[in-house]
């Protein structure tokens, strides 16, 4: 039963860990693109970007589930490379990847719309290339939008449940992570198993969170 | 030699506008471009900094082409040997005062330039403070001492004062004209505070409507728009109230109110917010009396 749990919490932070990390990755330039950007389809973009904030986790999942699936072209496709995503650990960490991408790029769009043109015209004419720009003196700027989106990301993705529940099911060491656990354990009646699983889960992000809050004021301080 | 002949159109709070600008620029000269804003000023610089593309012309500098639309040649901004100090100065806020000058220095000599560009500009004792932690004027000396770190072939200043009050902007123009004096830089500057213009410049080059319209000694251009008096003051107009059968102008000359009489007719002529002389012969003044500030207790 130990060894349940514990394996089921190793997996859900896996999981957060892995989404988030790809979520930076993608997110910054999708983020630096939806500020900057002047290209036609830019609506087009931000609204499947924004898309998983209304619309019902399941319809995501399902959709996820029908292309995942070898009946789909998709599906037909990975399976012949030898790549199954449907109940899988990789299809998970892209249907969280989807899921989770409006709170990564949001605060990271809106951090990046904050600094002025000036800044990055400053830079220019002090002879230093786009991505020196970005790295050197535009990233540290918008340390508090990265680590937000870093956050509610992980978060976020923590704390899903429809998604998974459609495209991983509930296999154990590889798809069932703790919210699917709480449900399956609270189905089974198992009272005290779902506290446990829902008391570490509390615990666990309250401290994250807090963690990230005071050490992102403390190391602002002079700043803002 | 800085040679500048382009043409750009401009969307400006008038409409649009056909810019041609020609414009030569001697070698460690310090002209200053004068005219009301949407003139094209800022474009300008923008245009020579390569953070704006011109239609057409082409743009050289110390015989290297920056611009050229005949031969396709666009060089990028940071190709181009300029020094821009921004109106809002641009400053990089993680930074300290050093290390924004460092972040500018590329070769080790130009990393050895920094303490002593810090120390022309009065910053030792801020160099390890942030930006945000700075006064208007100290962060305007960080923005200038920072495009002077790569020796640029041109300095431009997009009405670097502005913001400042007038105290500060009257040491901030002594240190500029020192700076100049003592590097040599040719230099461009966007303003229209005459006492600026006559104090830094060489020549003045007159924007108006996208257009230089006259190049020549600030004085000259500004004694030329004499009539024929004898004391000539320069202010910006405030206020236009009418008492019949006269009016009365209120007008900003230097840091001090000036209220004035002037005929309805006269007063026609006059805009809020645009300069205007009041002029007045020795024995026959044509404005009547002035009212001093009163003393702020």
């Amino acid at each position: 039963m130990e060894a349940d749990f514990f394996q089921t919490m190793v997996l859900t932070f896996k999981l957060a860990s892995v989404t988030t990390l790809i979520l930076l990755l993608i997110g910054i330039p999708l983020a630096a693109y939806l500020a900057y950007g002047t290209v036609r389809f830019k609506s087009v973009v931000e609204t499947i970007v924004s898309m998983p904030l209304v619309l019902p986790p399941s319809v995501l999942g399902f959709y996820l589930l029908l292309a995942f699936s070898p009946a789909s072209a998709l599906g037909e496709f990975l399976t012949e490379q030898g790549i199954r995503l449907a109940f899988s650990f990789e299809g998970l960490v892209i249907g969280s990847v989807l899921f989770s991408l409006p709170f990564m790029v949001h605060p990271i769009q809106s951090a990046l719309s904050g600094v002025p043109r000036s800044v990055f015209e400053a830079s220019y004419t002090l002879g230093k290339s786009k991505l020196t720009t970005m790295t050197r003196v535009v990233l540290p700027m918008i340390r508090s939008g990265l680590i937000s989106g870093t956050v509610l990301a992980f978060a976020h993705t923590v704390g899903e449940f429809g998604v998974i529940l459609m495209i991983g099911g509930n296999i154990p060491g590889e798809t069932r992570v703790a919210s699917i656990a709480i449900y399956d354990e609270v189905e089974s009646l198992n009272y005290a198993m779902a506290h446990q699983y829902a008391l570490t889960l509390f615990a666990v992000t309250f401290v994250i969170l807090l963690l990230v809050y005071t050490l992102n004021k403390k190391s602002l301080g002079g700043i803002r | 030699m800085i040679l500048i002949n382009i043409t750009k159109h401009l969307n400006t709070a008038e409409g649009p506008l056909e810019a041609v600008f020609d414009l030569s620029i001697g070698s460690g000269e310090f002209l200053t471009l004068f005219g009301p804003s949407g003139a094209g000023k800022t474009t300008l610089m923008r245009c020579i900094a390569g953070l704006e593309t011109p239609d057409t012309g082409r743009i050289e500098v110390a015989g290297e082409t920056w611009f050229d639309s005949d031969r396709k040649i666009n060089l990028p901004p940071q190709k181009r040997s300029v020094g821009f100090v921004f109106q809002d100065y641009a400053l990089f806020p993680t930074m300290s005062v050093r290390e924004n000058l460092l972040f500018a220095a590329e070769t080790a000599e130009q990393k050895k330039g920094v303490d002593e560009l810090i120390a022309l500009v009065e910053l030792e004792n801020l160099a390890a403070r942030r930006p945000d932690t700075l006064s208007g004027g100290q962060k305007q000396r960080v923005a200038l001492a920072r495009a002077l770190v790569r020796r640029p072939k041109i300095l431009l200043l997009d009405e670097p004062l502005s913001a400042l009050d007038p105290a500060m902007r009257a040491k901030l123009q002594n240190e500029l004209s020192l700076i100049h004096e003592r590097m040599g830089v040719s230099t461009l500057l966007v303003s229209h505070d005459i006492a600026e213009t006559v104090r830094l410049s060489e020549r003045l080059a007159a924007v108006e409507r996208g257009r230089i319209v006259r190049v020549c000694p600030p004085m000259e251009f500004f004694s030329s728009q004499t009539l024929s008096g004898k004391l000539q003051l320069v202010g910006e107009v405030l206020k236009i109230e009418e008492d019949f059968p006269v009016c009365v102008v209120t007008l900003l000359v230097g840091s001090s109110i000036v209220r004035t009489v002037t005929a309805a007719e006269e007063a026609s002529r006059l805009t809020i917010g645009e300069h205007a002389i009041i002029s007045t012969k020795a024995f026959n003044p044509i404005l009547l009396p002035i009212h001093e500030p009163k003393e702020t207790p």
